[in-house]
């Protein structure tokens, strides 16, 4: 990997300073900062090919429909997806899983199904879920943690059955960090004939994956999170399943031919993508992966982790941190509590001393009421954070943990 | 620059290691919850408002930041012993502090010990922190069990 010095020249955003201090920017689990090849492929289509995709004749949409498919091929080389038709553009991994629950839980869902779900998910991995039971009569169970953060394969084990329909579970828990044995829990579902859904948002940009040696059958992601823009993202699902799938929206782009008697609609992937997408979105998001790619994702991993350990051998050494997420399996993300401290000021503390951190339930309010805290202090790392970032943060915490003695 | 001490004032400290009229009421007539999503701090009150209008007694329990905290240990220790139309007028005096420009001198005499947490102005993600126990007396004296928020 190129030198971390240049790696931060690569992000303008990063060279400012907040209140007088050099930015320390530790939120990236909620969205990552984006380098100047994603900022540049977005300008460079507003500024040169803006035009609507799949429909033009002429030069500007010919060049902007090559640009907004390359980025989907980026996406089939990145995650090993068997072809193009298995990549949907989606607004993001809310979305993707949104639409799975209302396109394949409607066909594949009845009353007395079982989703299973886990106790460390995202609100955007429950609340489908839930609607899609309420409407159908499944029934949602949910699959429980140990005090470390990490998934009880034994209850996974109890809890599977020929009932469940489908597994739902975060690769990468943004709240807690914890890497699921997903390999494992798609194994064991496809045993009982469940389908497996993984929620990559936090995942894509920390672990490699490769869907087809998972053989996963819905893997969803934002772009943002991985050096892309927000408001785009991806669903993968296999082809066979997506061809059976009905679509999620009506409306152009998404079908063949219309009569006011029927429509017939179009092949995959479009089918699932009714109306004009995120032309510039997805652009970015494609320079985001060759990005990604460029660095090597096990090469940004390594560095995380070093960084990770580093940040938590010091968050262990000093008396009054409580880490929330101590599992075997996890990465770039440390969340915790300061005695006497709550998050919200230790945000705002911060925050002063240029450090950008989450205080919060980071939409997962069942894992906060699992460990018993209302909130946690949440630092998460990218590929551009350095080890002298990690000493700002615990400066910076000993000075919020000073003022409240 | 923003001073961290104009936010977290000695006074604002001490009231969240040791917030007054903290617990449940005995007997109470008006109690409301109030909830912030943003931060999940959730805080009850309870009032003990005697026929003439006047708020005999006032506690609150719940959990939430330094700020909220504070705010609500502050603002029981300024309500007993007035009337619900001495509290109404108070509160818009709190809320319009809390929200003045920060560039607008405020009044600290009208405030009286309130006028500390005048510093939230400067950072505007934690205003709500401050006035949510306001808003919940507001609720539990006007439409009573409902919950307030924040939003
Ligand atoms: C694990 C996880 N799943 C899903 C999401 C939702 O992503 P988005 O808001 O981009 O749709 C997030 C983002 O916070 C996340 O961290």
């Amino acid at each position: 990997m190129k030198p971390l010095h240049d790696i931060r020249n690569d992000f303008p955003i990063l060279q400012q300073q907040v209140y007088g201090k050099p930015l320390v920017y530790l939120d990236n689990a909620a969205t990552t900062q984006k380098p100047q090849v994603v900022i540049d492929a977005v300008c460079d289509y507003y500024r040169n090919d803006n035009a609507n995709v799949h429909r033009g004749v002429h030069a500007l949409s010919e060049r902007a429909t090559a640009h907004y498919e390359q980025a989907r091929d980026a996406l089939v080389a990145f995650i090993h997806a068997g072809n193009r038709r298995e990549i949907i553009f989606v607004r993001g991994a809310t979305e993707a899983i949104n639409l799975v629950a209302q396109s394949w839980g409607s066909t594949n869902v009845q009353a007395g199904d079982e989703i299973l779900i886990s106790a460390m998910e995202h609100h955007s991995n429950i609340v489908p879920w839930q609607w899609l039971c309420e409407r159908t009569g499944a029934v949602l169970k949910v699959i429980p943690m140990d005090d470390s953060g990490a998934l009880l394969m034994d209850a996974f084990d109890t809890l599977l059955s020929e009932r469940t329909r489908l597994v739902g579970v975060v690769h990468q828990s943004n709240a807690l960090g914890t890497i699921n044995p997903v390999a494992e829990i798609i194994a064991k579902a496809h045993a009982v004939g469940a389908k497996v859904l993984l929620d990559g948002a936090q995942a894509l940009a920390h672990v490699a994956v490769d869907v087809q040696a998972l053989d996963v059958d819905f893997y969803v992601t934002s772009a943002h999170k991985m050096y892309g823009p927000t408001g785009v993202g991806m669903l993968y699902a296999k082809e066979a399943l997506l061809d059976a799938m009905p679509p999620y929206q009506g409306g152009g782009d998404m079908i063949r031919t219309v009569t006011f008697e029927r429509s017939e609609y179009n092949d995959l992937p479009y089918k699932f993508e009714a109306g004009t997408p995120n032309i510039a979105g997805g652009i970015g998001f494609g320079a985001a992966v060759r990005y990604v790619q460029s660095l090597g994702v096990e090469n940004i991993a390594a560095h995380e982790q070093q960084l990770l350990e580093y940040a938590t051998a010091q968050a262990q050494a000093c008396g009054y941190i409580r880490l929330i997420g101590t599992a075997e399996h996890k990465a770039s993300v440390l969340s915790f509590t300061v005695n006497g401290v709550h998050p919200h000021d230790l945000g705002t503390i911060l925050d002063r001393d240029g450090v950008a951190i989450r205080a919060g339930h980071h939409c997962a309010m069942p894992v906060m009421q699992f460990f018993g805290v209302p909130a946690t202090a949440r630092a998460s790392f990218a590929v551009y954070n350095t080890q002298q970032e990690v000493d700002v943060l615990f400066a910076a915490i000993e000075q919020a943990h000073a003022m409240f003695q | 620059m923003f001073d961290l001490r104009s936010l977290y004032q000695q006074v604002i400290v001490d009231h969240s290691k040791a917030p007054r009229h903290f617990g449940v009421l005995t007997p109470c007539s008006h109690d409301a919850d109030g909830h912030n999503p943003l931060c999940g701090d959730h805080l009850h009150v309870y009032l003990q408002v005697a026929n003439d209008g006047q708020i005999v007694d006032a506690s609150f329990e719940g959990e939430g930041c330094a700020i909220s905290v504070a705010s609500a240990s502050m603002m029981t220790e300024a309500m007993i012993g007035h009337t619900v139309t001495e509290f109404e007028a108070l509160f818009d005096r709190f809320q319009k502090m809390v929200t003045s420009p920060v560039d607008e001198a405020l009044d600290d005499e009208a405030m009286g010990k309130l006028a500390v947490l005048g510093g939230v102005r400067e950072f505007p993600s934690r205003i709500k922190c401050a006035i949510l126990c306001w808003h919940t007396v507001k609720s539990a004296i006007t439409a009573q069990g409902g919950v307030a928020h924040t939003e």
